[in-house]
């Protein structure tokens, strides 16, 4: 029998610096970051949305003029969670339970059967942002919430492309969907019959990092389209059949959005170099929010930037895509469920890790900035 | 962060002390670990005095750059009940029991313009708000009122750092704050509904403050005020406590709270905050002999007018010819009679 023994600590070595290592299986998540926690279409004036971001329950609403609201879900009275209660006016929310009433600035507004409010009623408000069809939230110190650090997604909500997405609630730690899209290899074994090719582990990719993003590139030349593909480039070009040139460009920035840049084009037509007028251009957009530490909210969607005027194309391929990423959050559940069954087996790394290595240092970093293991 | 509000207490040690303002001692702590400060925190501290452990809650005015040393500032009342004594007389080296940094008064963020009022050692609560609003570039006023201009904590250094965003309104130079003029001129901006006052000071100020913003339909959320309930128009004295159905007399001594008191009478009393905001150890006064001094921020001021319930754990009551503060400039003598309060418990 065979069996991969937890890694042995060496006596030689230095001492490992404190905080949480690179390879941590529940790894954990800064909170001075930007989080997606709901899509905009989500967050009403008419009702309120419950949603935990980060291990904290959140209340979320609209007031009448269309601002965000983002609270504790929890009154500041006896903790009855808000989302249970009613928007009252034109931005008050009321507890369910005894009817304290709270504004989107989480300042207590009412209080039964007393004249005067008392000073410390207060619920946690975090700032929240509407931007590129999602709402997004800080939990983290209010004073550095700086919209301009939103992740770029400028694809979801510009007219130059074309598309929708879904929700995935994944049963695993964030990070593991960090790791699935920084390395598209596994779509070789994982998506056999829509998009993935041999050609995937084969051909090489290049990674180069910053402070806040990582680039993983890989460009597979003269190759079959696997059916995914075929189909979108007949969708542009009809009855197209030959080989093409395919690419995969990863973008992943700080704390957890990755934009795939995503496509094929007519082989020896010049996309490598930069001409891609005779191809199909798509952006797999995906944010990951953290709900616990083994739970994560998974917004992706499909983006295109031909036939934008085709619903039926949208509605194709957002039901395409979500075929496939089902076959990821299958694996990422399994994967989740043998890590907590091994809890004395360590994560070991490969060369195609080096995106989502990056991406777990630099996530490392923006904690330890913040004093958290 | 997300807010913390359960107390976590632990060792810490005085690594500096020193005078800044009369009657006023900074005390730096130190922590064994970085403690997140956000603007408006407190910590509470444990303090042994002659009549066993006392509970103060005092505010962060500052921290160091590594987050293990928070200042304190500790006003040493005319009529000390202990706490501000004992942290008077303490010196580097010595061990307390304190907790993290607690929130129970935020700092918004988004409103068009901030006004921060202090009165007296009241700068303390507002201090770090100051700065965290110039930080962030916000429009912001801090107005410091003081009696005299020794007793005004950090005044250079505010100056120094605000600049013209900083009044200072000092009673014994003929500069005192006029509060309707205040009050006017934050209701006639543009911006008046989207202004937020957070507000420390003296219960007068307080009660002349939440006065005139109602007055002028300012919006109520947007006025934010921390009271640690040991503010009054009159200075402490002595007074008698009856409740004829227990058969209950006891004396409220100028050091010792009438909720302290009367527990220590053996009446089984109901509080929580012991601050006077939460109205749970409010009491039915039957008769009074004297005067009431409603240090609460429970009761509402037509409540107050009313004179038929007060919050045992910060009011106290007077005798009917004692001054007010800062009417006469002799500190008071203590009546030859004391105010007797006649009440009735739940």
């Amino acid at each position: 029998m065979t069996m991969t023994a937890p890694r042995p600590a060496q006596a030689s070595a230095p001492a490992p610096a404190p905080g949480p290592r690179t390879t941590a299986k529940i790894f954990g998540y800064p909170l001075n970051a930007w989080y997606v926690a709901a899509w905009d279409h989500e967050v009403t004036s008419r009702g309120i949305l419950a949603r935990r971001v980060c291990d904290r329950p959140l209340a979320l609403y609209r007031t009448g003029d269309g601002r965000i609201a983002a609270l504790a879900d929890a009154c500041w009275h006896r903790l009855a969670p808000l989302s249970k209660g009613r928007l009252v006016g034109d931005e008050e929310i009321q507890c369910p339970y005894h009817g304290m009433r709270y504004n989107a600035a989480g300042r207590c507004t009412h209080m039964p059967a007393q004249q005067t409010l008392n000073p410390s009623a207060t619920v946690p408000a975090y700032p929240a942002v509407e931007r590129y069809r999602y709402v997004w939230v800080w939990l983290g110190d209010p004073d550095l919430a700086d919209p301009a650090t939103i992740p770029d997604m400028h694809q979801m909500s510009s007219p130059e492309w074309a598309g929708d997405g879904r929700t995935i609630d994944a049963g695993c730690n964030y990070q593991l969907i960090i790791d699935n899209l920084m390395d598209l290899t596994h779509e070789e074994f994982v998506h056999s019959s829509s998009i993935g090719q041999e050609e995937l582990s084969e051909a090489s990719f290049e990674t180069i990092h910053d402070e806040r993003t990582v680039t993983v590139t890989r460009w597979m030349r003269d190759i079959d389209p696997p059916p995914f593909w075929l189909k979108n480039m007949r969708d542009k070009f009809p009855g197209f059949s030959g080989k093409v040139d395919r690419w995969q460009i990863i973008h992943f920035e700080a704390p957890s959005t990755i934009c795939i840049d995503v496509g094929v084009a007519k082989a020896g037509t010049g996309a490598p170099e930069g001409d891609r007028s005779q191809g199909v251009n798509g952006y797999v957009m995906n944010t990951m929010t953290p709900e616990t530490d083994r739970t994560s909210h998974y917004f992706w969607a499909f983006m295109r930037n031909y036939r934008l005027d085709s619903q039926l194309i949208t509605t194709q391929l957002r039901e395409g895509v979500h075929g496939v990423f089902g076959e990821d959050e299958e694996m990422l559940i399994a994967q989740q469920e043998a890590i907590d069954a091994n809890p004395g087996h360590e994560f070991y790394s490969l060369n195609i890790d080096m995106g989502g290595m990056w991406a777990r240092r630099i996530l490392e970093r923006m904690m330890a900035a913040e004093g958290r293991a | 962060m997300a807010a913390d509000h359960t107390p976590r207490w632990q060792d810490v040690t005085v690594v500096d002390t020193r005078d800044v303002a009369d009657r006023i001692r900074r005390v730096v702590l130190r922590y064994d670990a970085p403690q997140p400060a956000r603007a408006g925190a407190h910590v509470d501290v444990e303090i042994p005095s002659g009549e066993g452990v006392l509970t103060r809650s005092y505010s962060v005015v500052d921290a160091s750059d590594d987050g293990r040393e928070l200042a304190l500032s500790v006003h040493l009342s005319a009529t000390s009940r202990g706490g501000s004594a004992a942290m008077h007389a303490l010196a580097p080296g010595a061990v307390l029991r304190a907790t993290q940094p607690l929130q129970n008064f935020p700092l918004g963020v988004g409103a068009a313009r901030y006004v921060l009022l202090a009165g007296g050692i009241g700068i303390t609560a507002v201090a770090g708000m100051a700065r965290t609003l110039a930080a962030r570039r916000a429009d912001y006023e801090l107005v410091y009122v003081g009696r005299t201009r020794p007793a005004m904590a950090y005044l250079d250094a505010l100056a120094l750092a605000h600049g013209d965003r900083l009044s200072a309104h000092v009673d014994d130079e003929g500069t005192g704050l006029d509060v309707d003029a205040l009050l006017d001129s934050i209701a006639a901006d543009p911006r008046a509904a989207a202004t937020e006052l957070y507000l420390c000071g003296p219960i007068r100020l307080m009660d002349a403050v939440r006065r005139g913003w109602e007055n002028r339909g300012l919006p109520a959320t947007n006025l934010r005020f921390e009271t640690f309930g040991n503010s009054g128009a009159w200075a402490p004295q002595d007074f008698i406590v009856r409740i004829p159905r227990l058969g209950v007399q006891t004396r409220v001594d100028a050091n010792s709270t009438m909720l302290e008191a009367l527990e220590a009478a053996g009446v089984e009393m109901m509080f929580d905050c012991r601050k006077g905001e939460c109205g749970l150890c409010q009491v039915a006064v039957l008769d009074l002999d004297g005067r009431l001094d409603h240090r609460d921020v429970f009761l509402s001021a037509d409540e107050k007018a009313q004179d038929s319930r007060l919050c045992a754990c910060v009011s106290r009551a007077v005798a009917a010819d004692t001054p007010r503060i800062g009417d006469v400039d002799a500190p008071p003598t203590p009546p030859s009679e004391p105010a007797v309060v006649t009440i009735e418990v739940t």
